[in-house]
C-alpha cells in the first residue's frame, strides 16, 4: 500500500461548475482531505432586489442552465405565494409535465454523458461513440426528445419563456401533446436499452456505503412520488410531520463551522444528502411499475446508504417521468386545453417556492413590496446542500481506498463528487465554499 | 489540412450555453468530425495549452478570472465570446447597479469581507481582451453556434445579424406584444433568435444585447403611442442591459 500520496485535482471534470479535489497522505496519515469549490460567486440574491415579481423568473432561471426550469419553478411559486395566486389545474398539471422534462433531460445527460465515460474506462462520451455506437445513439436519441418535451411547453430548452406568475404566457395545441405522448411511448424501449447498457458495467459503481440523513419533498394529498409538490421530509424524521416549504430555513439550517470559512447544511446530523437517491429513499413505493422494475434490476432497496447508486436511481426516475407524464398527458386530453387568461396584480408578501431539481430539494423565497417590487430574496440549492456530505463521504472514503493508489483514489474521488451531479454554478449563486480540515 | 484544434472555457456562468452545444444531439457527431476538441471541462477530461479556437463562456468578475483570460487569448488565434455572459455580460451585470461591498453583504452577512468572497464589477470578455466573434442570446442559440462554426471551418466572416427582433417578430406575424399592454425591447435589441420570446406570448427582455444603433427614437414614439413611460422602458432594459447601449 502506498504510504504517500498527493491528489490535487483542480477543476475537476465532466460535471457542472467548477470544484478541486486536494488530497495529503503522509506515511499513511491523512493530512489533508479536501472538497473545494472555487467557483466565482454570482450574487443572486442582492441582484434581484428592485425587480417586478414578474421579471424574477427571467432572471433567477438563469442561476443554472441545466435546472433553468426547476428554477424557474420554485420562484414562480414563491411569487404566486407571495401574491396569493391560485393556478388553474390545467396550468398546473402543464407545469408538472414541463417539470418531468427537465429531470428526464438532466438525469439523461447526467447518466449518459457525464458517469458512463467512468463505467466504461473512458475519459469522455466521444470515445465511446465508436465503441459503443448503438448505446450513444439511444443516449442522444432521449436526450433529444427530452429537450423537445420540454422546448414544446417551456417555449426554448433552457431558460424557459412561457412560465408566469398565475399560468402560462402560451400552451401547446392538443395535436402536439399526442404527438409528444407518441414520442414519449417510443423511447421505452430505448431507455430499457440504457438500463441493461448500465446494469451490464455497475460492477464498476465502488462498494462503498456511509450511514446518511436522506432530505427530500413528500407528498400525500393525493400520494404521488414527489417531484414537484409535497412537504419537507427525512430518512432521520422517525414519524414526525413533514415540514411546510415556507419553514424550509429550520430544514436548512445553513451554518458556519470552525473548520470553514462557508455555510454548510444540517438537520438531524452533521450533514444531509439531497437528490434522486434521497427521493427514493424516502418515496420509493410511489414509484411506477417501470421505474420500480428498473430499480429491481440494479437490486436498489429503500435505505440504500450507497452516493454511487445515486445515478441508478436517477434511471428509476427516468422510467417514473416518462410513465407519469403519459398519464398527465391522457388526464390533460380528456378534459380538453383551453386557452386561460392570466391576470395579475402586485401587492405585498413574503413567499417561498419549493420543487425536486433534477439533482435535490431546491428553495426560493422572496419578498415584495406593495409595488411589486423585490426587496429581499433567500435561494438555498440542491448542491448547496450536498457539499457537508461530499466532504464527509470523502473523510470515509479516503482512508477505505486508499489501497488503490494514488491514480485509483482519484478516480474514485471524482466519480464520487460525479455521483451527486453537482450543480456547481448554482450552488455558488451565493456560496464559495472552502473546506479545509 | 489538420483540423483546427478548439476549447472550450467557462467562467461566471450557469453553463447553458454549452448545454445548447450538447444540444445539438446527433449534430454534434459530425461537427466534432470537423474539428478537434481538446478542452471541455463540463464534458471531457481531457485538457491543452495548444488551440487555434478558444470558445469563451461567461463574464469575468474576479482579478484571477481576468489572469486566465489573458492566457487564453495568448493562446488562441481565434476568440469566440459565447453567449450573453461573455458577449455582454448579461445578466450578471445587474450586480453592477450595486456597491460592491453592499452586494457581498447583502449575500454573505458577516462573513461578506472574506478575500474569496472578493468580486468586481462584472465585465464581458471584450473589456478585458480582444473578440473575434461574439455569439449572442441567453441562452445561445445553437442553430446559430453551428453555423458561425461552419463558416469559420470554411474561412468566411460569419454573419451577426445587425437588424431589431422586431424584424424576425413581424415576419412570423406575431401580435405586438405593445398591443398587449407590455414593455417588449424588440424596437431595440439584436436579431438572430427568430424573436423566440414573443413568439411564446412573451415580451423581449433584451438578451441579445442592442442593436449596433439602437434607434431611440422610434422606441420613444412606441412608447407615447402606447402610453406608457421612458421609466418603464429603462425598467425593462435593466435585466440585460445594465450599464451599457443607450441612454435613456
Amino acid at each position: 500500500m502506498s504510504k504517500n500520496i498527493s491528489i490535487n485535482v483542480h477543476h475537476i471534470t465532466r460535471v457542472e461548475g467548477h470544484g478541486n479535489i486536494v488530497v495529503n497522505v503522509k506515511n499513511g496519515t491523512i493530512e489533508q482531505c479536501q472538497w473545494q469549490v472555487p467557483e466565482a460567486p454570482r450574487f443572486f440574491e442582492a441582484m434581484v432586489r428592485g425587480r417586478r415579481f414578474d421579471d424574477i423568473q427571467t432572471i433567477v432561471s438563469r442561476i443554472c442552465g441545466i435546472c433553468s426550469i426547476s428554477h424557474s419553478f420554485a420562484a414562480i411559486k414563491a411569487v404566486e405565494d407571495a401574491l396569493g395566486l391560485e393556478i388553474t389545474e390545467q396550468a398546473d398539471k402543464l407545469r408538472l409535465l414541463l417539470h418531468y422534462s427537465e429531470i428526464m433531460q438532466s438525469h439523461t445527460l447526467h447518466v449518459g454523458y457525464l458517469v458512463s465515460p467512468d463505467l466504461f474506462g473512458e475519459k469522455s462520451v466521444v470515445p465511446l461513440v465508436s465503441k459503443a455506437p448503438e448505446i450513444v445513439k439511444k443516449i442522444i436519441k432521449i436526450h433529444r426528445v427530452a429537450n423537445q418535451w420540454s422546448e414544446l411547453l417551456a417555449g426554448r430548452i433552457t431558460h424557459p419563456i412561457t412560465v408566469i406568475p398565475g399560468g402560462f404566457s402560451m400552451i401547446p395545441s392538443e395535436q402536439q401533446l399526442k404527438d409528444l405522448k407518441k414520442q414519449l411511448e417510443e423511447i421505452v424501449p430505448d431507455l430499457a436499452a440504457v438500463c441493461e447498457a448500465v446494469l451490464s458495467v455497475a460492477d464498476k459503481f465502488p462498494a462503498f456505503e456511509r450511514e446518511t440523513e436522506y432530505i427530500s419533498l413528500k407528498q400525500d394529498n393525493p400520494p404521488l412520488y414527489a417531484l414537484f409538490h409535497g412537504d419537507i421530509t427525512s430518512t432521520d424524521c422517525n414519524g414526525d410531520g413533514p415540514v411546510p416549504v415556507r419553514e424550509w430555513e429550520r430544514v436548512a439550517n445553513e451554518y458556519v463551522t470552525p473548520q470553514s470559512t462557508a455555510k454548510w447544511t444540517r438537520w438531524h446530523r452533521d450533514a444531509f444528502a439531497v437528490g434522486a437517491l434521497a427521493r427514493f429513499n424516502n418515496n420509493a413505493e410511489l414509484l411506477s411499475p417501470l421505474a420500480k422494475k428498473v430499480a429491481d434490476m440494479f437490486g436498489l432497496k429503500k435505505g440504500n446508504c450507497n452516493p454511487f447508486m445515486n445515478s441508478v436511481a436517477q434511471l428509476a426516475e427516468c422510467a417514473f417521468v416518462v410513465e407519469n407524464a403519459i398519464q398527465t398527458i391522457d388526464a390533460l386530453l380528456s378534459k380538453g386545453l383551453k386557452q386561460e387568461k392570466v391576470k395579475v396584480s402586485p401587492r405585498a408578501g413574503r413567499g417561498s417556492g419549493c420543487v425536486e431539481a433534477p439533482r435535490g430539494i431546491l428553495f426560493h423565497t422572496y419578498e415584495f413590496n406593495k409595488n411589486g417590487e423585490c426587496v429581499a430574496a433567500n435561494i438555498c440549492i440542491p448542491t448547496n446542500q450536498n457539499h457537508a456530505n461530499i466532504q464527509k463521504d470523502f473523510e470515509k472514503f479516503v482512508p477505505e481506498f486508499m489501497h488503490l493508489g494514488e491514480d485509483g483514489l482519484r478516480h474514485g474521488m471524482e466519480m464520487l463528487v460525479r455521483a451527486y451531479d453537482p450543480c456547481i454554478s448554482c450552488s455558488t449563486h451565493m456560496l464559495n465554499v472552502t473546506f479545509v480540515k | 489540412m489538420s483540423k483546427p484544434r478548439v476549447a472550450i472555457f467557462d467562467f461566471a456562468c450557469c453553463e447553458g450555453c454549452q448545454l445548447q452545444i450538447v444540444n445539438l444531439e446527433e449534430e454534434i457527431l459530425d461537427l466534432i468530425n470537423l474539428v478537434d476538441v481538446v478542452e471541455w471541462r463540463e464534458a471531457m477530461s481531457e485538457q491543452s495549452h495548444d488551440y487555434d479556437i478558444a470558445i469563451i463562456e461567461g463574464s469575468i468578475t474576479r482579478p484571477e478570472d481576468e489572469k486566465r483570460v489573458l492566457l487564453i487569448r495568448s493562446r488562441a488565434k481565434i476568440l469566440i465570446a459565447l453567449g450573453a455572459c461573455a458577449a455582454t455580460g448579461g445578466v450578471n451585470k445587474l450586480k453592477n447597479n450595486f456597491d460592491m461591498k453592499e452586494v457581498r453583504q447583502c449575500v454573505y452577512g458577516k462573513d461578506a469581507d472574506l478575500p474569496h468572497l472578493d468580486t468586481y464589477p462584472t465585465k464581458a470578455v471584450d473589456e478585458i481582451v480582444e473578440v473575434d466573434y461574439k455569439i449572442h442570446g441567453c441562452p445561445i442559440e445553437n442553430s446559430e453556434f453551428a453555423r458561425v462554426i461552419r463558416a469559420l471551418l470554411l474561412g468566411k466572416r460569419p454573419m451577426v445579424p445587425d437588424y431589431p427582433v422586431c424584424v424576425e417578430c413581424k415576419a412570423k406575424e406575431n401580435v405586438c406584444r405593445w398591443e398587449y399592454g407590455e414593455t417588449c425591447l424588440g424596437p431595440i435589441i439584436r436579431a438572430g433568435c427568430g424573436a423566440r420570446c414573443p413568439t411564446a406570448g412573451f415580451r423581449c427582455f433584451g438578451c441579445r444585447g442592442y442593436v449596433d444603433n439602437p434607434n431611440v427614437e422610434a422606441a420613444r414614439e412606441v412608447m407615447a403611442k402606447y402610453n406608457l413611460t421612458e421609466e418603464d422602458l429603462k425598467t425593462r432594459m435593466v435585466l440585460f442591459g445594465s450599464k451599457q447601449g443607450p441612454t435613456l
